[in-house]
């Protein structure tokens, strides 16, 4: 499979990997995927009191679109607000990748992960920001 | 695979996939240059000498392909390759006994040519039973012989797996086929040079050879047919009635004599080769293990050819660990580096889970491999792996003592 520049960047040149502390009330965690299925994603954002995406990280087990989609969807929460993060959609990931179409899959999970690691921050704040 | 992985050098990765092909021996197309240009007349040719000297030249080649697996010259049959010999055999053998016996056994490890025939022969109402493996890959002969009924015509047991190159027990398949008058066929793509053939102590009915896995040709392989006692089948080609009826067409010369040459060779430097392998197979092993936990061989390490060595690296997935290694041409069980998205179903089949069949990587080493690739490829690969690990959630949780089989997964 021959890769787009963007992606193998991000395989070569992961951004914000690592962990946050989940415990920490102001940080949301999404685990997506499952390990059967050759995809785990987890990403975690961390919320300032603006109420914006001050920090993110994930780690992935996964091809290198798999890599690459979380590694982009962490860069793209940085300084968004939940709302604005929540309207990442998997084909903006997937086009600015240039994900072959058998690897679209990919960009639906880092989407999801977005998605949950929000869902998580809301469920431990109450549904106020 | 992926090999143009960001690189902008020029120079190819190491070869360490020497089961999915093998470049062709030097000498083998030395061999062979002489049959496209100077000698190309057509072998069947009875008239004149380009037919004449085409002719011996095949007859030499089929000389030397019988050598190796000790059998008679008349008993090779040239065919496009191993899966047209697989077809050949199975189709061919069902249908010749249509009406008689309806039943063939098989494993589910088989090469895909293999078990689509024995699917497409059941759309024709054949019988097929598929055999699990053990653990190890290797068959268990009990079940084999609480399988065999009446009707049971043709046993298709591989005799190296492409994946795990795990080596069956071909002497004691062939005896329980012999003792019940059942045929028996293997595919021995993967053994044929690798390991000693003899299709008379090992009761072998019908044979399949392919060139490009000896470091012959591609595009030639062939099938060994027993004559004592005579094995018939059903061609599946038919026309001039070339190789006794059983595949007509015009036999390729110079692949012809490519593979007999390639045979040759084999039977001269086997022994050889065999200890160089293990040799650098075992390094290669020892080097990985020494430096990363959590590595698992696939399949049994005793009854494996010398040059085969199918790892899983838990908690990192198979394509990714392959763009880390790109300076490696390698192959992996992963299902993102197969058109259909599943694991291997060789792997599954050993039960190996899911989640490590999606790790595995098949390291396949050969003639050309010098313990200089090995040791680069032990890096390469020790770093990789490490850094993947870095990346991974999976292996942050073994970390952690987080009992991942706990978890509660999504269904995506």
């Amino acid at each position: 499979m021959s890769y787009s520049e963007k992606l193998l960047d991000h395989y070569e040149n992961p951004r914000n990997v690592g962990s946050l502390s989940k415990e920490d009330a102001q940080v949301g965690t999404g685990l997506v995927g499952a390990p059967a299925c050759g995809d785990v994603m987890k990403l975690q954002i961390k919320v300032g009191v603006d109420g914006r995406i001050e920090d993110a990280k994930f780690k992935t087990f996964g091809c290198g679109s798999a890599i690459a989609s979380s590694s982009l969807a962490t860069e793209w929460v940085k300084g968004k607000t939940l709302d604005e993060a929540e309207q990442i959609k998997n084909t903006e990931i997937a086009q600015h990748l240039s994900l072959p179409p058998v690897k679209i899959h990919c960009s639906v999970l880092a989407e999801d992960a977005i998605k949950a690691a929000i869902k998580d921050y809301r469920d431990k704040n109450g549904a106020d920001k | 695979m992926i090999n143009k992985a960001g690189s902008n050098s020029p120079k190819m990765p190491i070869y360490l996939d020497y089961q999915s092909t093998t470049p062709c021996d030097p000498r083998v197309v030395e061999a062979m240059l002489p049959y496209f240009t100077e000698h190309f007349g057509n072998p069947h040719s009875r008239s004149h000498s380009y037919g004449w000297e085409a002719e011996g030249a095949v007859e030499k080649a089929r000389n030397q392909i019988a050598s190796l697996i000790g059998a008679d010259e008349k008993e090779i049959i040239f065919t496009s390759g191993a899966t047209e010999s697989n077809n050949l055999a199975i189709k061919g053998v069902m249908h010749y006994l249509k009406g008689q016996k309806n039943h063939l056994i098989t494993t589910v490890t088989e090469h895909k040519c293999v078990l689509d025939a024995c699917r497409h022969l059941e759309l024709e109402g054949v019988k097929v039973t598929y055999l699990p493996v053990k653990q190890n890959g290797l068959v268990d002969l009990a079940q084999l012989e609480a399988a065999f009924t009446d009707q049971t015509a043709l046993v298709s047991i591989m005799a190296v797996n492409n994946e795990i190159g795990v080596i069956q027990p071909l002497a004691e398949i062939g005896r329980l086929c012999r003792e019940r008058k059942v045929y028996f066929h293997t595919d021995a793509a993967q053994a044929v040079g690798k390991i000693p053939l003899d299709v008379d102590a090992m009761k072998i009915d019908l044979l399949s050879i392919s060139g490009h896995k000896v470091y012959g040709p591609k595009g030639i392989g062939a099938l060994y047919v027993r004559r004592k006692p005579r094995v018939r089948l059903e061609a599946l080609i038919h026309g001039g009635g070339q190789e006794r009826g059983m595949r007509s067409g015009t036999l390729p010369t110079p692949l012809c004599v490519g593979l007999g040459e390639a045979c040759a060779i084999a039977q001269k430097e086997m022994g050889m080769e065999v200890e160089r392998l293990r040799y650098l197979r075992d390094r290669l092993y020892g080097k990985i293990r020494e430096k990363l936990p959590e590595v698992y061989l696939n399949g049994d390490l005793e009854n494996r050819i010398p040059g085969n060595l199918n790892l899983s690296f838990a908690y990192v997935e198979g394509e990714g660990l392959m763009m880390g290694i790109k300076t490696l041409a390698v192959s992996s069980g992963s299902a993102c580096t197969s058109a259909s998205l599943e694991p291997s179903y060789v792997l599954r089949a050993l039960g190996v889970e899911e989640e490590l069949a999606h790790t595995s990587i098949r390291f396949g080493l050969g003639r050309f491999t010098t313990e200089a690739d090995i040791d680069y490829a032990a890096e390469q690969v020790i770093e990789a792996v490490t850094r993947l690990r870095a990346l991974s959630p999976l292996w942050e949780m073994a970390q952690e003592g987080i009992d991942i089989k706990s978890i509660k997964w999504a269904e995506h």
